[in-house]
């Protein structure tokens, strides 16, 4: 039993590091990764800062740093199995005798790794350019509320990314869901501006309540609950993905659609 | 126990074409093929593009469901027992997809050995005598991205070889390779079967069959037409001759009209530049040059000659239905 729990850290441990490799070791879309969080925060500040109201600043410059894990993240997630497949290694994948579970845990913590990038760039892009200081009264759990946003966001990027299995364009979920995110959890602007119809949508997203326990943590509140609530629904989603991962390499043997590019 | 049984396998795939009026068509890739492979043979399985090779070895290999029939590695259901068999069979497939192209040989060989369950133990001297045994040793830290054809093809042997597996199946594994890197490989396979593996290996080239196969099926539309040692294989067309005409300029239906002349069994034409070399394979006793030059007609004609039959002109035969 303590071999078998040594292997497995072993190969998540080996299998996040490699994946963090494929990654990172692009120039270009190393770029991109940088770019692409500052534009948008600096988009949402450029709004904030006409009312001149320091509360308002705070509330975006923490919005911003976490709208940019969520592009990078949970938008880019949804194409890891796509891009498996466009490598011709996705077959290799399913054919493997360890659990497509235990192959997409380290590629999408190793995504959530690049996330954890885009917040602290994002925070230092906006002390440097906009002299936004942000007052974070418990960092602590201001880190903790962090982390559990990449972890469980991971976890949404997970969920999406097991329909590549049987859907070849289903990365352009992924993409679709980039911008309607920003406003469903709650970045730039409160939930409970939303409409009442599409509210519940907001709460069904764990990165919703790590937003609100980021916020508390920062503010001086307690975000336990929201952390709660966060780690449940995110567990959700992992369990849905598993299940869903099995059945759908099931189907995709059925209808011959792993080889297609 | 045999390690690789098939039995009246079959697989059907459904094709949609259209836009608006969606038309959906049956096409049958496998038609209830059947063979068995012993442990430790190297067996072959021959065929034209199309003829359902890549769908037999994946249906075998657990990334397709038959739509028919069953088959059984190492005793153990395609089906029913997805996870034994996976844990013991080695899949390499050619070209040059496959490959974390980021990553180092070493970094690619890192990953697959936790994938496919190899002890963290063993994995260091596990992959160091592979990358000898397919001839990277020294290559290993660079990026795959910067590999040729034929080192990514060896790469892919190593892949397929990290778990030691009992049966290992590669998909026409030298497709693309030069002569050079082709026969370095043809070595790697043959060194496989020393080692007492099982091996399942598809191919176009007859000359690789011959040399590595001690088994050969000939698939044709799906279905496998003939079986046997390559020596039995050569001999069903063994008690003729095969006549090469060069032409320059053969119109269509040149092949028919030929193939029905007597004493002819088989009429095949070979593309070489400028020529068109029409091989025509005959009856021991029937002398049919006079006959197929007249049938020629204007047609300019270059070297005339005949010889005995190989390997391949029995798979061409085989695989024109005559």
């Amino acid at each position: 039993m303590k071999d078998r729990v040594a292997a497995l850290l072993h190969q998540q441990a080996v299998c996040y590091r490699l994946q963090l490799k494929v990654l990172s070791t692009s120039a270009f879309e190393g770029f991109l990764a940088v770019l692409f969080p500052l534009m948008f925060a600096t988009a949402a500040l450029l709004v904030y800062r006409i009312d001149g109201d320091p509360e308002s600043m705070q509330y975006a410059g923490l919005g911003a740093a976490i709208m940019g894990m969520w592009t990078c993240q949970g938008v880019v997630a949804s194409s890891l199995l796509s891009r498996e497949r466009w490598a011709g290694t996705l077959e290799l994948l399913v054919a493997a005798p360890t659990s497509l579970t235990r192959i997409l845990v380290p590629m999408t913590m190793a995504m959530s790794t690049i996330g954890l990038y885009s917040v602290v760039a994002t925070i230092a892009w906006e002390r440097w350019v906009f002299d936004i200081r942000l007052e974070i009264d418990n960092w602590f759990l201001f880190v903790v509320s962090v982390l559990m946003a990449a972890v469980t966001l991971a976890t949404v990027g997970f969920f999406l990314s097991v329909t590549a299995i049987r859907y070849r364009t289903s990365w352009a979920l992924g993409a679709a869901l980039e911008y309607p995110g920003w406003l469903l959890c709650g970045f730039v602007i409160p939930v409970s501006l939303l409409p009442d119809w599409v509210q519940p949508l907001s709460w069904a997203i764990p990165t919703t309540w790590a937003m609100d326990a980021i916020r508390a943590s920062a503010n001086g509140g307690s975000p336990w609950a929201d952390l709660a609530v966060c780690a449940a629904t995110g567990a959700v989603y992992a369990v849905a993905a598993a299940y869903l991962g099995r059945r759908l390499v099931d189907s995709a043997r059925r209808h011959a659609t792993l080889a297609l590019t | 126990m045999s390690a690789v049984e098939a039995l009246d396998l079959g697989r059907t795939f459904r094709t949609q074409s259209g836009l608006l009026r969606r038309s959906r068509e049956r096409v049958e890739a496998v038609r209830g093929v059947s063979f068995t492979i012993e442990p430790g043979e190297l067996y072959g399985l021959l065929g034209p593009n199309g003829a359902g090779k890549t769908t037999t070895i994946k249906m075998l290999i657990t990334l397709l469901l038959p739509s028919s029939g069953s088959a059984r590695v190492l005793g153990h259901d395609v089906v029913d027992d997805v996870r034994e068999v996976r844990r013991r069979i080695g899949y390499v497939f050619g070209g040059d997809r496959g490959l974390y192209e980021r990553l180092s040989a070493l970094d690619n060989l890192r990953y697959f050995s936790e994938l496919y369950g190899v002890p963290p133990r063993e994995q260091k001297a596990r992959i160091g005598s592979l990358l000898e045994l397919v001839g990277l040793t020294g290559r290993e830290k660079e990026r795959v991205e910067g590999y040729s054809r034929g080192m990514r093809q060896r790469l892919h042997i190593a892949r397929g070889l990290l778990h030691d597996p009992d049966v290992l199946f590669l998909d026409e594994p030298s497709i693309g390779i030069d002569p050079v890197g082709a026969r370095e490989l043809r070595a790697t396979i043959g060194s496989l079967r020393d080692q007492g593996k099982t091996v399942l290996l598809t191919t176009h080239y007859m000359f690789e069959a011959d040399e590595l196969c001690d088994r050969i099926a000939v698939i044709r539309a799906g279905e496998i037409v003939a079986e046997g040692t390559p020596s039995q294989l050569k001999e069903r067309v063994g008690d003729g001759r095969v006549v090469e005409i060069e032409t320059y300029g053969v119109p269509p239906g040149t092949v028919d009209t030929l193939g029905a002349l007597p004493g002819v069994r088989s009429v095949a034409v070979e593309e070489r530049g400028q020529q068109q070399v029409l091989i025509v394979s005959v009856e021991a006793d029937a002398e049919v040059t006079q006959a197929v030059l007249g049938r020629l007609g204007d047609v300019r004609v270059g070297r005339v000659a005949a010889r005995e039959p190989t390997l391949e002109d029995a798979y061409v035969a085989l695989v024109t239905g005559s």
